[in-house]
Formats: structure tokens, C-alpha cells, sequence
């Protein structure tokens, strides 16, 4: 299939239209600009709809009310502007809401900068809102990776209805580089798709009480209430068993393992591949879901090799390292390679890292 | 043989006994929309996007599509699903606090678009389900469990006008005032709402009616001095009328 | 083998453009993996702006280097900026127009160019940037001259008017290039 040079955001954009994406709402943010200005000349084109909502709250909330009408629905932000969004991410995880969204993060906390940045990883995993509620988290660390898992993404929102979070950074934003776009969904597969949707979503109904469409993002009574959190852990728990995605790149014999998702993890990943020539033997567990978490990778590693585990992440204080310490559970030492304030990691800096763990000179 | 002369909205469920405080008129406001809804023969493509407070405990009672929206939202929510599916009638339900305070720039914003839906929009000068706070529209001389000695102009503005606010845009299409104090009143009210819901099924744009109405128990007055207060100060504050109709002005 | 490029100048002299047909050209007609970086400040306009491009036959890790095999500099202060992150060994691009600086580093090889004062000449200053890829392409033949015109041939193909003087300035600059080549001694 042909390569196109796209950047990041326009790619993630074009992917999301050929998965049957019909509705974007959003407001604008650097660095991820080229999203909502992409989707604005694409969406009529293919019958869709975009709106540039008056805020990052209003344009969430009008992907609630799309996705709520039945059709495949998504927004897009960078940190700041993500964080006004939690109050609709929120609705659409109580409500059972299938919904996309990507952030392609930047520096942080507050205005922090318009560089990219890894500064959102607990908001991603852990508290995308209030309520304690999950979404998938993919982390794409290639332009290509960041179009697949964009198609693969609404596909997982739709199978669980639930929100997908794609965890993206500045770089894969705004850098441009070869990818091979999906197929185009027919005309005749985007009407399937919403037709499955149309006995819960809000787009009339014979009248009937018991089988009228009714979203509700929360609950009167305290025992339906409990019911759907608990429908909802045990959907949460079973991405544990048959959704993890994770890149093991050169671990089984590796004495030092670097663990970086996004980013990081392919900066990472070229590191391993220049230690190697020198003889170090070093691997790399990179995450592709970062929830759920690839948990198995770390369990299988055979800690009578391994010396240490390095955390390769553009977060200070680091996040992601907080996850791996805890399936770790000290049986090795987890390093950590940290950069933060908007610049992106220096290889340079991970080869010194591991050839310091390694005990020799870079 | 018997005549049909009434008979109860089927919009309603039956068996559902509504939490609605004694002569609150959320009831009769909800009851004149499924009127609306029957008679223009659309309850099988109508949903209702719902604000947070007691605008959405009728959830439980009404018998056809309805979603909750976050408080404030309800019009960035309707935006989403009328533009994803411009067949269904939509509209939204919103008190004061709801619409003119948290969701201003919302209402605002797709007022100016011209979105294509209705918006009910219940105004009884306070926050009702979260105990009588202080609302936008609250009037000089109200307590607010937030403003002990009532609103006071220097600390709290003025009460906001919301039909008239909106008058200053070019997009929308339909913008009344009415109340359900009386009977003539709870006539033009249902007759608002149907004209508003003529024009979105007319693809005419944004359209919103603005309810007067009493919130007896946050005002500490019982139903019928709550009636009077209504009459003697909410109306004087917010002139019954229509604000602008472009259909008028087209003929 | 990976070539680390950074461009860099004033915003408006075209020096993102630059990149994109580089990088453009690499993954049009060649196998390699490439990334095009564009960092800005936050003005719309003015301040400097410079790109990266990474060319690999192999996997590409950042799409920045921390250090360059390959440096343009169109202005001053780029100069100041980056010249520090050339290898020993790399390359330096000096549009000699506006760049007076000495340079003090004599671990690089040094191809001057006065792209200003050329594009001037041609008629358009605008072209300054096509004729500085020719002279890169032209120097390094990191890709064939005729794909990287190809692409700017296709790219510019909505405004036709354009072409004649576009490929007059892209083989100005390939001809420098080449040039700078021979006497640096390179083959």
C-alpha cells in the first residue's frame, strides 16, 4: 500500500473519518490545531458534521450528545484543555457513552508549556474525571501506531460502549512521517454501524415506557446505582485478560530493561537497538495499552538477570514509573531517565542512563 | 354515546408518581409538552435533553427518548445530537441556574449558531433542588439560602434577562416569555412551546420559550401566596411576551 | 545509516517548507524512514523557526537528534543557536546573504550559499529556501536531485506559473552544491 508523509494530527484525523467517524467537536489548543482544522474540510466531504464548540466543555459535551444520537463520535485536546473536558468524559463512561478521544499532551501543571510532554499519565489512568470510572488508554509512539489504534479505538469503544482515551504527545502531533492509511469505511458499513446503536440511542422511539431510550449518567436509586459500577469493574477487569497490547522488544536475555510508552517508547527502543551493537544487553517493555496495563510483561521477566529496570518517561515528577514499581514490587531497582518542561527525551541521555546501570563509561 | 373530551398525555407514564413539590409548575410544564408532542404526532422522534435539578426528575416519568445532560451543557448536548441526527426533534429543558448561569456561554453559543432545537427554559428565580440559592435571575428583595439579606446590586448584579439577552443576536428565530399562573396563561404557554417545536420541525433554527414560574418551597410561601408573588413581582421583573418571532415577521 | 538535519531561520524564509520537500521526497520515492519535527515559538509571526528531519534505513527513534550530522542556517541568530549541536565532522549550510559571523568551529565541512541575494537576482525572494535544498541536495545527495524536484514539482503542480522559476532556482542551487563538493574534496 502507498506511504503517505502526513502529520500526526492530520493522520489521526483522516484515520478517524475512514473508521466511520461522522462528528467532531472541538476547540482550539496547541499543539493539536491541525485536528479540529483537519476535520472541518473533511467531515462535509464524507456528510459528517463539525463543530468548533465555544470551549473545550461545550465541545465534549456535544460529542456526548453525538455519540448519545448514535453516530461515531470525537474529540481531541492537548493537557490544559483536556482537563476541562473530565466533567463530559465522565457522563459519557457513567452513561455507557462510546466516545474517542486523544490527547496529545504538552507541559503541565497549568498553562505549562506548548511543548510535548508526558505530565498526564495519572489523568489518563486513573481520575479522567470524577467517579473513579476506566476508559482503554492506548499510547501510540509512531505516527503509524497513532493511526491504527485511532480505527482500533472506536471499534473498542463501540464493543464495550465505554470512552477510549488515546494518550498521544506533541511530537506525534506535529511530526510528520510515512503511514499507510486504513481503507475507507462504506457508506453502507457507517449506516450499519449507527442502525446497531438505534435501540439506545436517543433518536425517538414508539412510545414505551420500558423500551424508550433513556442515557442516563447517573442513577436515583443507590442499589442500580452500585449495579452499574459493579457492570462496569467487571468490564474493566476483563481488559486485563484479553485487551492488553504490548511491545517486548529484545527482553529475554536483557540484564537491563527500559520501559517508556508514547515517545519515549520508540527513542527508547533505537537505544536498545545502538546498546546492542555495543555488546549491552538491554530490552524494552513498551505498553501499547496503558490501560490496562501489560502487567504479564513484568511478572514473566526473570529477576536472577535482570539488574534494573529503567523508566524512560518526559514526566517530573515520573507517573507511569509509579505502576511499574508496584508489579516490580522490588524485585529489582526501577531507574528512572526523566525529562520534563517541554523538551523532548535526548537519547543521548537514555544511552548514558543505561551505560551508568551497566556499570561503563559512555 | 360518550364524547372524548379529555385524555391524559400518553408521555406520561401512568404509573409514575411525580416528585415534584405542591404547585410547582415543572408538572404542568412537562404535561403541556406532551401535549405538544401528541398533537403534532412526533413522540416516536422526540427526545428531550434534561438539565441538572429538579428539571430532571422527570426523567423517571416521561415515556419517550430523554438523556441527562452535565448541568449547563444541555445545549452543547443538543447541538451533538441534532447535527448527528437533524430527523429527531430535540429540545432541551433548563432551569435558571442551569441555563443562565453555569451554561450561559452554552445557551449563548448555540443561540448565535442558530442550532436547530427548542429550549424550555424554566425560570423561578432560584436554584431549587440544591435548597434556594442565589440564581441569576433572582429578584431584589428574595432571600437566597446564599444570599441571606436577598440580592443586593452592588454584590450580586441584577437579575438577568435572558429572552432580551438573546434578542441582541441574529440568529435566533423564536423567543416568548410566558407563565403558568393561570389558566389563560398555561394556554399561551402550550401554545409557545407548539410554535417553537413547529419552527424546529420547519429546520427554522434556535428557538426558546422562558417559563415564569413559582418555586413555593424555596421562596417559603405556599402555593397560592406563591401565585401572587409570582404575579406581583417575577412579571413585573419579566414582562410576559414574545421577545422575537421571525416567523411573524416573515408573513 | 540516519542523517540527523536541522533547518533553521527567521519564520517567512520558508524554512519549514525546506524540511517538508526533503522529507517528502524520502517518503514518496525511497524505502527509507523518514520524520519531519517542526518546532515554533509561540509567535504567528517573526522569531525563529526551525525544523528537523531524520533520514534512516533504519528505525527512527526521535524525530530530533540531539546532535547533527547536517546544520542550514538561514540568519544570525540560528547560527548562534545551533551551531553547537553540529557533529564534528557535519555539515553546515550558511546562507551567506545575511550570515557575516566567523565561524570558529574548524571541525566541519562549510558550504556558503548568499540564497538571499540569489533569489533577489531570480526575481523572487520567496525562492531563497528552494534554492538552499538544492545546494543541500546537490552537496549531500542524500536523495536523487530529480526526486526531491518531483516533489516540489507535484507540490507546486496547483500553481504551474511558479514551476519555470522554482527549477531555475533548485539547479542554482545544485549547481553550488556541486561545486562545494569538488572543493571540498568530497566525492
Amino acid at each position: 500500500m502507498a506511504r503517505t508523509f502526513m502529520k500526526g494530527s492530520e493522520a489521526v484525523a483522516e484515520a478517524a473519518v475512514r473508521a466511520g467517524c461522522r462528528f467532531f467537536a472541538g476547540y482550539p489548543i496547541t499543539p493539536q490545531n491541525e485536528v479540529p482544522e483537519y476535520f472541518s474540510r473533511r467531515l462535509p466531504e464524507v456528510g459528517g458534521n463539525f463543530v468548533q464548540g465555544e470551549s473545550e466543555v461545550a465541545s465534549i459535551n456535544m460529542v456526548y450528545g453525538a455519540a448519545s444520537a448514535g453516530v461515531r463520535a470525537m474529540t481531541s485536546s492537548s493537557s490544559p484543555g483536556i482537563a476541562l473536558k473530565s466533567e463530559g468524559i465522565s457522563y459519557c463512561a457513567s452513561a455507557r457513552i462510546p466516545i474517542v478521544y486523544t490527547n496529545f499532551a504538552r507541559g503541565g501543571p497549568g498553562v505549562g508549556s506548548i511543548q510535548p510532554a508526558q505530565m498526564d499519565y495519572f489523568e489518563a489512568t486513573k481520575a479522567a474525571g470524577n467517579g473513579g470510572f476506566q476508559m482503554m488508554v492506548l499510547a501510540p509512539s509512531t505516527v503509524q501506531e497513532a493511526v491504527d489504534l485511532t480505527v482500533k479505538a472506536f471499534e473498542l469503544a463501540d464493543r464495550d460502549r465505554n470512552p477510549v482515551h488515546i494518550l498521544a504527545d506533541g511530537v506525534i502531533a506535529t511530526m510528520m512521517e510515512p503511514v499507510e492509511l486504513p481503507e475507507m469505511m462504506s457508506e453502507e458499513e457507517v449506516q450499519k454501524i449507527r442502525e446497531s446503536k438505534k435501540n439506545w440511542a436517543c433518536v425517538g422511539h414508539k412510545l414505551d415506557y420500558a423500551n424508550r431510550a433513556w442515557i442516563q449518567p447517573g442513577q436515583w436509586q443507590t442499589t442500580v446505582m452500585q449495579k452499574c459500577n459493579e457492570e462496569a469493574a467487571a468490564l474493566y477487569e476483563s481488559w486485563k485478560k484479553n485487551d492488553v497490547m504490548v511491545e517486548e522488544y529484545m527482553v529475554e536475555d536483557a540484564e537491563i530493561i527500559l520501559t517508556a510508552y508514547g515517545i519515549s517508547g520508540r527513542i527508547a527502543k533505537s537505544s536498545v537497538d545502538i546498546l546492542r551493537k555495543k555488546g549491552i544487553k538491554v530490552g524494552l517493555i513498551r505498553p501499547i495499552t496503558l490501560n490496562p496495563f501489560p502487567t504479564e510483561a513484568f511478572e514473566k521477566l526473570d529477576y536472577s538477570k535482570v539488574k534494573a529496570i529503567l523508566d524512560v518517561e518526559m514526566s517530573i515528577p515520573a507517573q507511569y514509573a509509579t505502576d511499574v514499581e508496584a508489579v516490580v514490587r522490588r524485585r529489582c531497582p526501577v531507574e528512572k531517565c526523566l525529562c520534563s518542561g517541554g523538551n523532548v527525551m535526548s537519547r543521548e541521555a537514555v544511552l548514558e542512563a543505561v551505560m551508568k546501570l551497566a556499570g561503563q563509561e559512555a | 354515546m360518550a364524547e372524548l373530551l379529555y385524555s391524559r398525555t400518553k408521555t406520561i407514564q401512568e404509573d409514575k408518581v411525580s416528585g415534584f413539590c405542591p404547585g410547582c409548575m415543572h408538572s404542568s410544564i412537562m404535561k403541556l409538552i406532551g401535549e405538544v408532542i401528541d398533537e403534532l404526532g412526533i413522540v416516536d422522534k422526540t427526545a428531550a435533553v434534561l438539565g441538572i435539578g429538579c428539571c430532571g426528575l422527570q426523567m423517571d416519568y416521561m415515556a419517550y427518548d430523554n438523556i441527562t445532560a452535565p448541568h449547563g451543557r444541555a445545549c452543547a448536548v443538543a447541538t451533538g445530537m441534532k447535527r448527528a441526527n437533524p430527523d429527531t426533534i430535540y429540545y432541551t429543558y433548563q432551569g435558571d441556574g442551569d441555563l443562565a448561569s453555569i451554561g450561559l456561554a452554552e445557551t449563548m453559543s448555540a443561540a448565535n449558531r442558530g442550532e436547530n432545537f427548542t429550549v424550555i427554559f424554566v425560570n423561578n428565580g432560584i436554584y431549587g433542588m440544591t435548597g434556594g440559592q442565589l440564581a441569576p435571575t433572582t429578584l431584589f428583595g428574595m432571600k437566597a439560602s446564599t444570599a441571606p439579606k436577598g440580592r443586593i446590586a452592588e454584590e450580586h448584579g441584577y437579575p438577568m434577562h435572558v429572552c432580551e439577552t438573546l434578542d441582541q443576536l441574529t440568529a435566533p428565530y423564536y423567543l416568548a416569555r410566558t407563565s403558568c399562573n393561570t389558566p389563560a396563561n398555561v394556554m399561551k404557554t402550550k401554545q409557545a412551546i407548539k410554535k417553537a417545536f413547529e419552527y424546529q420541525m420547519a429546520g427554522k433554527g434556535f428557538s426558546l420559550v422562558e417559563i415564569v414560574t413559582s418555586c413555593p418551597t424555596n421562596w417559603g410561601l405556599d402555593s397560592l401566596k406563591a401565585l401572587d408573588f409570582l404575579e406581583e413581582n417575577m412579571l413585573k421583573e419579566y414582562p410576559l411576551g414574545v421577545v422575537r418571532d421571525k416567523g411573524m415577521e416573515e408573513k | 545509516m540516519e542523517t540527523n538535519l536541522c533547518v533553521a531561520g527567521f519564520g517567512g524564509q520558508g524554512v519549514m517548507t525546506l524540511g517538508k520537500f526533503l522529507a517528502s521526497a524520502t517518503c514518496d520515492s525511497t524505502d527509507k524512514n523518514v520524520t519531519f519535527f517542526p518546532s515554533y515559538g509561540a509567535e504567528q509571526r517573526g522569531g525563529t523557526a526551525n525544523c528537523y528531519v531524520v533520514i534512516s534505513d533504519e528505525m527512527i527513534g526521535a524525530p530530533l537528534g540531539d546532535t547533527m550530522d547536517d546544520l542550514i542556517v538561514m540568519n544570525g541568530p540560528s547560527l548562534k543557536k545551533f551551531i553547537g549541536t553540529l557533529k564534528p565532522g557535519g555539515r553546515l549550510f550558511i546562507n551567506s546573504s545575511i550570515v557575516k559571523d566567523k565561524i570558529e568551529r574548524t571541525d566541519v565541512e562549510i558550504v556558503e550559499a548568499p540564497v538571499t541575494e540569489l533569489a533577489l537576482e531570480m526575481g523572487n525572494a520567496k525562492v531563497l529556501n528552494v534554492i538552499m535544498l538544492g545546494v543541500y541536495v546537490g552537496y549531500t545527495e542524500v536523495i536523487a536531485p530529480e526526486i526531491v524536484w518531483g516533489t516540489v514539482e507535484h507540490k507546486l503542480s496547483s500553481k504551474p506559473k511558479l514551476l519555470p522559476l522554482n527549477k531555475a532556482a533548485f539547479d542554482k542551487g545544485l549547481e553550488i552544491g556541486r561545486q562545494f563538493k569538488e572543493k571540498n574534496g568530497k566525492n
